[in-house]
């Protein structure tokens, strides 16, 4: 329900995008030198001759059709649609394998400085975790060039790999990406699971459950896991619609044709359906990341199960 | 710095067949890497088959103490001496795998709080169930083993509990399933900790006689660790009385509660309101001072700095352990000079109170809307309050009082037709639309001092602001008017500068008591204002109270569960239910035997200090939800004395029984008076029954 | 000998109730004791005192460059372009034979002038939204809640470039759009907090006592929040770099490609990595790494003392 009032609202800001924008936005198409009836023509493919009720009408129809019309500048002539398929296809792939990476590794490090807390180890993994989440992911990127993909040969500069790899090749080429969204993401995802281990482990049911007799190992597996997690499923959820559009910079530093990307190239080259349809597709995956993290806190939080049916 | 000493002399070695045995106890907490005694040499035993209490205020060691019974510490907390053993065995040089073995056959644990106890995201089935699966049941067999322990603690229904979440059990029941975890392994030792601290006194009941009849078909030894005097008397056998890391007196109930021989636990008995004690009889007795701070260095007697009795000798030694009786000991100096502790004031002042109605509630109701449902919180309330006069409020939570209070203050606007008057004069609903006079003329006490003080601002701030704003005092006036109240309060003028958290919860209380009275209030609405506090710092704010009382000359509308600081402090009393008041009437006739069926369920379910439990008579289920009242007579469904076809159908008036005494019901006199007899395990099951 | 179990808080109510001070012990300290007690613990603590040191030192780069440097940013240095560092320059020469170390100095001025300004515009409008929204909740806060969830909804970056793109990459738009977009975090935050508060018996308080909703949020819920706005403004600082130098990167700052800036210099340097010149782009880097850490030191620190 919240999320199509969302959706909407969305909808009517990327609508008034170029209505709002000062200058003509049929110049910064066709470019400073075109002819009036060139001007004129772009305005109108545009739909800028419309009311703003009908441009968003335009854009709801186009939402439900899948249909986003053609690409002006950026690909001219090609449907907008299959840029975004092509690069949602590519961001999804540097997304999941970051995600395989990220959360294992994350959810250890939390768990481990949860249960060692104020040791060395905890302040140690943590700080150092801090410390590289604050760091942009382009410097994050940029570091990993220097010192990884030039003294290293296994390491590529570029991260799409030539057309026709293998699978392992394109996971190859991937890597220094994938690492550097692990710099940015493993502080944040660690030290949110700390918290939630942390309160899971001091409270009456897990005492009861070491009281009971059973071992450690149990007690994390029977007893902790499932409430300490929650909050980090909540955040994973919200992070991975921001791993699919927020990575903008990275994918340049490494030549990536994700979805950020696109929509800097629409922007750099006024391309509006390209640029609307990519935040929407933006804005949609965030919306489904967050609901499918609230769905899984739910089925393994019974009370979350009942607030979720009140909505 | 290490403090030897004597310990426990009977028995000599601790026994074979103990259930527990702590032997010179000693424990420190790791606070900043330096270590801070919690527990000063404990030495004490539960045999078996015998409860044993452990009572103290907090910050005792007493919970350190439960959690040493089963060798749980908490990750700061290291064993300095000592030894703790069970059956023969010594936990403290026990393996993990030992330990967890002991745990999972031998003992058991309960804590204070249900709703934490159990895990959230799991069904009761499983959990219960998995306390039969560590002892080495197959998932089938712990099933059924789940199934008759739910059984066992009077749980009707055991199966569609088993296939329930916590939080869609009462706290009462989710207790119950606690206690029957607990019991799985057919305990020789059970631990409880505050296990009824939190349930309401008709729930507390509940769960206390479930463990009493439990005793009966168990085997185990209980320890009950609790600061309620009452709970501890009316359950154990023998009880300890722990005082900053130490028992400073153990012996029977019987013997420790009527006779006893420590200057600490005279005062805390002396403390609370016993036998009946009315405000107009004598001061509750408040022992001045405040326990050592944990982690001091204490080689002498703990007690010295707050006792009455105390002698250079008291300084220079840890006291001897002086027999009284058979097994009734103390740990004191001057054990034979117990007399000579003074008994408190006996108050001369006589308390006055007006005829005239300051304040009066007419005919108030409270409905609330949620998601289109009406909630009626309050149902036709009428109250009036004459000068210098205590109304005291009793009920079960969710019976409305709270709301009640709030409508008082201006919070809630009554529904159309009620009004809260000032000497007959209709005040408006919302406080921010009442006028000075209004507004001034009621204030209040809330139970929680932590939350009711601003904690950003200081004490002269707080004070000053309700000063300048009720009575419109400005600048040096106000200053010296905020001092005067302080003072009044006994507040210190460097107390004055301080902010909320760097004061002790009794002087916080204060504080608080000291902005109710800066408008010059008629009524103070005090919202279970001790029930946070220990009982000795309790026993200062109700002697403050019944004095500022006599002073002021205002009225209190005291709300409590504690029947017997309202019979103490009250000299009215009215019961609620559902938003209801089902009776009212003065204190003295509050207590002959005539009563609502409600309030005598009530009363009968404190847990006595003074003497073994009578005979209780239990509610069956919780509250109905307001938002669905039942029919006819509300309490109907919960009623022992319920007339069917009569209080199902038709709604009580108000009868008045003897002049100012009234009840909402339609038995007669005689009907009431009729002794009753119920057997309380079929009624309890059928509570259980009814979930939330 | 300690107990086999894990470590975990201390369990019962009695270490709890025993940490509060004793009655006695604090009362004679002054009404300061607090604020002292925090401020020493902030004071103290490793991490704020390196956090310092690294803010401070860029603090007096964009302030005092000249006093740090003796080159301009934009003169060709006699060592020519692309040298490696080493005597000739310290951290080397970009491609066109300007020094990679004063380039680094000078680049701090522009984004500690934005950084903060954005930072402190957002926290105040943050504050004011979050307070108003959590005291007074109602349909107001229904609507503004929808508004942060769907700016919420669309990563910041993005966000950003749609808006420069929209009004243009001017200094002021560029101010703008960060404090708009950090104003829903910043909110979200405050606004749970205000809740918290006036869930409190001291704001029931208030209100029976006839207060109006303007003293009950700024007098009596502000003080309490100040702690948290301050941690809350720290952290945006930080993320504020993080974003301005991340449309540094992408060429959406405005301004000349060839001013000095550290997020300009990694993007007109980085793709010479690849040809073994990573000096012009790496210490910019390295710069940007290093502020943004040393705010975060002092957040983290702040944080922990706030909660002392």
């Amino acid at each position: 329900m919240l999320a199509i009032v969302t959706l909407a609202f969305l909808l009517v800001i990327v609508t008034l995008i170029p209505n709002i924008a000062p200058g003509d936005p049929a110049r910064k198409i066709a470019g400073g030198t075109a002819s009036p009836e060139r001007l004129i023509e772009v305005t109108e493919s545009l739909g800028l001759r419309d009311s703003v009720a009908t441009q968003l009408w335009k854009l709801v129809k186009s939402v439900g059709t899948l249909n986003f019309g053609d690409s002006f500048s950026v690909a001219k002539g090609e449907p907008v649609m299959s840029l975004v398929w092509t690069a949602l296809g590519n961001s999804a792939k540097l997304v999941m394998l970051s995600l395989i990476v990220i959360v294992p590794l994350s959810i250890l490090g939390g768990l481990i400085t949860a249960y060692k807390k104020d040791t060395w180890i905890d302040r140690t993994i943590i700080n150092v975790g801090i410390a590289f989440s604050a760091i942009p992911d382009f410097v994050a990127g940029v570091f990993l060039l220097a010192f990884l993909a030039v003294p290293v040969d296994f390491f590529k500069v570029q991260a799409a790999a030539p057309p026709g790899s293998s699978y392992l090749t394109q996971i190859q080429h991937l890597l220094l990406p994938v690492i550097a969204v692990l710099m940015v993401y493993f502080g944040y995802i660690a030290r949110v699971t700390r918290a939630g281990t942390i309160t899971a482990l001091d409270s009456d049911y897990t005492r009861t459950a070491f009281m009971r007799g059973l071992s450690t190992p149990d007690v994390f597996r029977k007893h902790i896991a499932r409430n300490a997690l929650q909050p980090t499923v909540a955040v994973l959820g919200t992070q991975l619609g921001y791993l699919f559009g927020g990575m903008v910079a990275l994918e340049r530093v490494f030549g990536y044709q994700g979805v950020g990307n696109l929509i800097l190239r629409a922007v750099d080259r006024a391309d509006y359906p390209v640029l609307r349809a990519g935040v929407l597709a933006v804005a949609i995956i965030y919306m489904l990341a967050t609901l499918s993290a609230d769905l899984l806190v739910a089925y393994m939080n019974p009370r979350a199960r009942q607030s979720l049916g009140d909505n | 710095m290490t403090v030897t000493e004597s310990h426990t002399p009977e028995p000599a070695d601790p026994s074979e067949h103990a259930a527990l045995a702590i032997d010179g106890l000693e424990m420190s907490y790791i606070v900043r890497g330096k270590p801070r005694k919690i527990l000063r040499g404990v030495s004490f035993e539960v045999r078996p088959g015998e409860a044993y209490g452990l009572v103290g205020e907090s910050g005792c060691g007493k919970s350190t103490t439960a959690y040493a019974a089963l060798r749980y510490l908490p990750g700061n907390g290291v064993i300095d001496a000592g030894r703790v053993l069970s059956g023969g065995e010594e936990l403290t040089a026990m393996s993990a795998s030992q330990l967890r073995e002991f745990r999972a056959q031998r003992a058991s644990m309960v804590f204070q709080d249900p709703v934490q106890a159990v895990n959230p995201v799991l069904k009761i089935g499983t959990q219960v169930a998995e306390a039969f699966q560590v002892m080495g049941q197959s998932k089938s067999e712990a099933r059924v083993s789940a199934l008759a322990a739910l059984e066992r603690v009077r749980i009707a229904a055991p199966e569609s509990v088993m296939e329930r979440y916590p939080h869609q059990l009462s706290g009462g029941m989710l207790q119950r399933v606690v206690i029957a975890m607990g019991l799985a392994c057919d305990p020789n030792l059970l631990v409880l900790d505050e296990p009824t601290t939190g349930l309401d006194a008709t729930v507390e009941a509940e769960v206390l006689d479930l463990v009493r009849d439990l005793r009966s078909e168990l085997n185990s030894a209980i320890l009950l660790i609790a600061h309620n005097l009452g709970v501890i008397r009316t359950m154990c056998d023998r009880v300890g009385v722990m005082y900053a890391g130490r028992i400073v007196e153990e012996g029977t109930v019987a013997e420790v509660f009527d006779n006893p021989s420590h200057p600490y636990t005279k005062g805390l008995l002396n403390s609370i309101p016993r036998r009946g004690l009315r405000k107009t009889d004598r001061e509750l007795f408040a022992i001045p001072g405040s326990a050592p701070p944990i982690g001091a260095d204490l080689p002498f007697c703990t007690y010295i700095d707050r006792c009455p009795i105390a002698t250079d000798i008291c300084r220079s030694a840890v006291p001897p352990i002086v027999d009284r009786s058979d097994g009734h000991w103390t740990r004191c100096h001057h054990a034979d000079r117990i007399g000579d502790v003074p008994e408190p004031d006996e108050v001369t002042v006589p308390y006055d109170i007006g005829t005239e109605q300051v304040i009066g509630v007419e005919g108030v109701s409270k409905t609330f809307r949620q998601r289109g449902h009406e909630v009626p919180a309050l149902v036709g309330v009428d109250l009036g309050f004459a000068e210098g006069e205590t109304l005291g409020l009793v009920g079960e939570s969710g019976s409305g009082k709270s709301t009640l209070a709030k409508t008082m203050l201006g919070v809630h606007a009554p529904d159309e037709g009620g009004a809260i008057t000032l000497r007959g004069r209709k005040m408006a609903d919302k406080a921010t639309s009442r006028v000075t006079e209004s507004v001034r003329a009621i204030s209040m006490v809330f139970q929680n001092p932590d939350s009711a003080l601003n904690r950003a601002w200081t004490v002269r701030r707080i004070l000053q602001r309700s000063v300048v704003k009720l009575t419109g005092i400005k600048g040096a006036a106000a200053d010296k008017r905020v001092e005067e109240i302080a003072e009044a309060m006994q507040l210190s003028p460097r107390h004055l500068d301080m902010r909320p958290r760097q004061l002790s919860g009794g002087l916080k209380q204060r504080v608080a008591i000291a902005r109710a009275f800066a408008g010059d209030p008629e009524v103070v609405v005090c919202d279970e204002p001790t029930s946070a506090l220990d009982v000795s710092v309790q026993a200062a704010i109700l002697n403050l109270l019944a004095r500022l009382q006599n002073e002021e000359r205002s009225s209190y509308m005291f709300i409590s569960h504690d029947i017997g600081v309202v019979r103490y402090l009250a000299d009215r009393i009215a019961v609620m239910y559902l938003g209801r008041i089902m009776e009212i009437g003065s204190t003295a006739t509050m207590f002959d035997g005539t009563n609502h069926p409600y309030t005598e369920a009530l009363l009968s379910a404190v847990p006595n200090v003074d003497g073994v439990a009578e005979d209780r008579i239990p509610l069956t289920g919780s509250i109905p939800s307001p938002a669905n009242p039942p029919p006819g007579c509300v309490f109907h469904t919960r009623c022992h004395r319920a007339i069917a076809g009569l209080c199902e159908v038709t709604v009580p008036e108000m009868v008045e029984l003897s002049p100012g005494h009234s009840i909402k019901c339609h038995l007669t006199v005689e009907q009431l008076q009729e002794p009753i007899d119920v057997d309380a395990s079929i009624i309890s099951a059928e509570a259980a029954a009814l979930l939330d | 000998m300690t107990s086999s179990q894990p470590p975990t808080e201390t369990p019962a109510a009695d270490p709890v109730e025993d940490a509060k001070p004793a009655a006695a012990a604090p009362i004679a300290e002054g009404k300061k004791q607090i604020r002292k007690e925090q401020l020493r613990v902030l004071y103290t603590s490793p991490g704020f005192i390196v956090g310092v040191l690294i803010v401070g030192f860029w603090i007096l780069a964009s302030v005092l460059p000249g006093v740090l440097t003796s080159f301009d940013p934009k003169e060709f240095v006699e060592a020519g372009p692309r040298v490696k560092p080493g005597s000739e320059a310290w951290l080397g020469t970009d491609k066109n034979g300007w020094d990679v170390y004063t380039r680094v100095i000078y680049g701090a001025r522009k984004i500690l002038t934005i950084a903060p300004i954005s930072t402190a515009v957002a926290i105040m409008v943050g504050t004011f939204l979050g307070l108003i929204m959590g005291y007074y909740k109602g349909w107001v806060d229904e609507i503004l809640s929808r508004v942060i969830e769907a700016i919420l909804s669309i990563p910041i970056i993005l966000m950003a470039i749609v808006i420069i793109f929209t009004f243009g990459r001017s200094t002021t738009v560029i101010i703008g759009t960060i404090a708009v977009l950090f104003v829903p975090a910043i909110t979200r935050t405050i606004r749970s907090a205000a809740i918290a508060e006036s869930d409190l018996d001291y704001v029931m308080s208030a209100k029976m006592r006839g207060e109006s909703g303007f003293f009950i949020v700024t007098r009596e819920i502000l003080p309490n929040v100040v702690g948290l706005v301050v941690v809350e403004g720290t952290v945006r600082l930080g993320y504020a770099i993080f974003t301005y130098t991340t449309l540094a990167f992408l060429g959406f700052v405005g301004g000349n490609i060839t001013d000095a800036d550290w997020g300009i210099d990694v993007s007109q340097n980085y793709e010479q990595i690849a040809r073994d010149i990573w000096w012009p782009s790496i210490f910019p880097a390295a710069a940007i790494a290093s502020l943004v850490i040393g705010v975060n030191l002092i957040a983290d620190s702040i944080d922990k003392a706030v909660k002392s």
